[in-house]
């Protein structure tokens, strides 16, 4: 579990996150969500220790990562896999070389078992004869597999994942979204997705907290998602055409 | 105040990069890697422009000494001279600079923008050290045999304009060659060498390493990257040769 407990932040003047208080549990996808510059990258980037936060504190199963030293944070981000917006692979090293990457420089596996371990994590993904693949030479959505391969590849208990559907077409970003879910129930992860994608909400939401300039507005499941009558997040969430005919309907 | 920020900023960097490395099997490898990139890929250009300026130099040199009273391996001392204390290394040296220095402040600063140094953090790798370190050592090792290979071609270089041109004889060119040698002169171009390759590989790593935005800052750190890392091998050039041969 992961809690994050009255964490602010700002940058020179701005305010980014006004007292932020959320906890994110185990084995479920806890999803972020709000529109684009409402803070969600900025949190989910505090979380992960790449912002220092200006106060308050955020915890990895009781350990207070804010306070910790560099070598403590090692240790918790050896525990993490992260998949970033653009997929963030290394570029001078193959499909095969990105996955193997965190086992190199981790595990004390063989070189047979590193190799065994990071084909298992392509084929779990569902990539298959591309390990000698350079990032360029593959599609945006191979690249966010070869991502979510290269997160998993040592076992992380805590699972990261910004907009990890973005510029994907709806069947590739729902494959996407169905495979991290599946990977958080088989890994029992901690997983925390910023998405601004309602579809990926529906999809795959367990916990969903939105944020709104900077401020956690509202939290919940995706079933208590239509009926709330908070205005920032209804407006939100039925931003769309589509979704304005399912209130409709329903 | 901008420059004691950057002083600042480049002293915490250099900390990071000269910390303990994760794997020491990788950054071998790396370094490997790094050589062949920094170094070897660079001999082409070194042989040309040293060929060339060897050649410039001794025809120049052979032009403007007309004066009977100067013995003829002046040309062949005076080309050795040029290319062993200054052309080899600090010209070499500044043309690295705008090839290498260019290079690793897009390949660095296009990682920032891309999110890959980020990627290591959260993995636990201090970024610096692994991406800079074996840039560093590789460039050290690798840049005084270029700065040899440079002396090499440059003084071949001569002996070849001024044969086939004819204004140079042969036997005058190899006396002057070996005229007056001082060996230490060697080990004084090898020293600024060695730290010019340090300032080609670092000040253009920590310009790609702070790089905030997209392609366009990407560009503008490249550019200030050669700038600042010429004016600072110029700069050490004649502090180092005050200091060495004072």
């Amino acid at each position: 579990m992961i809690t994050v407990s009255n964490v602010n932040k700002s940058f020179a003047d701005l305010k980014v996150l006004n007292d932020i208080s959320i906890n994110f549990e185990a084995g479920k996808t806890n999803l972020i969500i709000g529109q684009s510059g409402s803070g969600k990258t900025v949190l989910l980037k505090s979380i992960i220790g790449l912002h220092e936060v200006d106060s308050g504190s955020i915890f990895y199963n009781n350990r207070d990562f804010t306070s910790m030293n560099l070598k403590g944070r090692k240790e918790i981000r050896k525990e993490m896999g992260m998949v970033f917006q653009g997929g963030a692979l290394f570029d001078s090293m193959s499909v095969e070389e990105n996955v193997l990457f965190p086992l190199d420089m981790f595990s004390d596996m063989s070189e047979k078992e590193k190799k065994d371990r990071a084909n298992f994590c392509l084929n779990r993904v569902n990539i298959q004869n591309s390990n000698h693949l350079f990032p360029a030479e593959i599609s945006g959505g191979m690249q966010k597999r070869v991502a979510i391969a290269r997160a998993i590849a040592l076992n992380p208990k805590y699972l990261f994942c910004d907009e990890p559907n973005s510029g994907l077409d709806p069947v590739t970003a729902i494959l996407i979204d169905n495979l991290i879910l599946e990977i958080t129930k088989e890994y029992n992860m901690t997983t925390i997705i910023n998405t601004h994608d309602m579809n990926s909400v529906m999809e795959i939401g367990e916990k969903i907290i939105f944020i709104s300039k900077g401020n956690k507005v509202w939290e919940g499941s995706k079933d208590e998602i239509f009926d709330t009558d908070n205005k920032d997040l209804n407006d939100f969430v039925f931003a769309s055409e589509l979704y304005k005919k399912i209130k409709k309907i329903s | 105040m901008n420059l004691f920020e950057n002083v600042g900023k480049f002293s915490r960097f250099l900390v990071l990069v000269f910390s303990k490395p994760e794997k020491g099997k990788t950054l071998f490898s790396q370094i490997i890697r790094e050589i062949d990139k920094l170094g070897i890929n660079s001999i082409g250009i070194v042989v040309i422009i040293s060929l060339f300026m060897g050649a410039v130099i001794t025809l120049q040199t052979a032009y403007n000494m007309l004066n009977p009273l100067l013995p003829d391996y002046l040309v062949g001392y005076t080309t050795r001279e040029s290319m062993l204390l200054e052309f080899s290394s600090t010209i070499v040296g500044l043309i690295l600079a705008g090839k290498v220095g260019s290079n690793i402040a897009s390949e660095i600063g296009s990682m920032r923008v891309t999110e890959q140094i980020d990627a290591l953090e959260i993995m636990g790798i201090n970024s610096a050290n692994h991406l800079v370190l074996p840039k560093i050592i590789a460039a050290i090792f690798i840049n005084p045999f270029l700065y040899i290979l440079s002396v090499f071609v440059g003084i071949t270089g001569g002996l070849l304009a001024g044969y086939l041109t004819g204004t140079v004889n042969l036997a005058d060119y190899i006396d002057g060659i070996q005229y007056a040698f001082i060996p230490y002169y060697i080990t004084y171009s090898l020293i600024k060498t060695a730290v010019f390759a340090f300032i080609i590989t670092a000040i253009p790593s920590f310009y790609g390493y702070y790089v905030k935005g997209g392609a366009l800052e990407v560009g503008r750190a490249s550019t200030k990257a050669v700038v600042n890392s010429s004016i600072l091998i110029l700069l050490a050039n004649v502090i180092l040769t005050q200091i060495l041969l004072k």
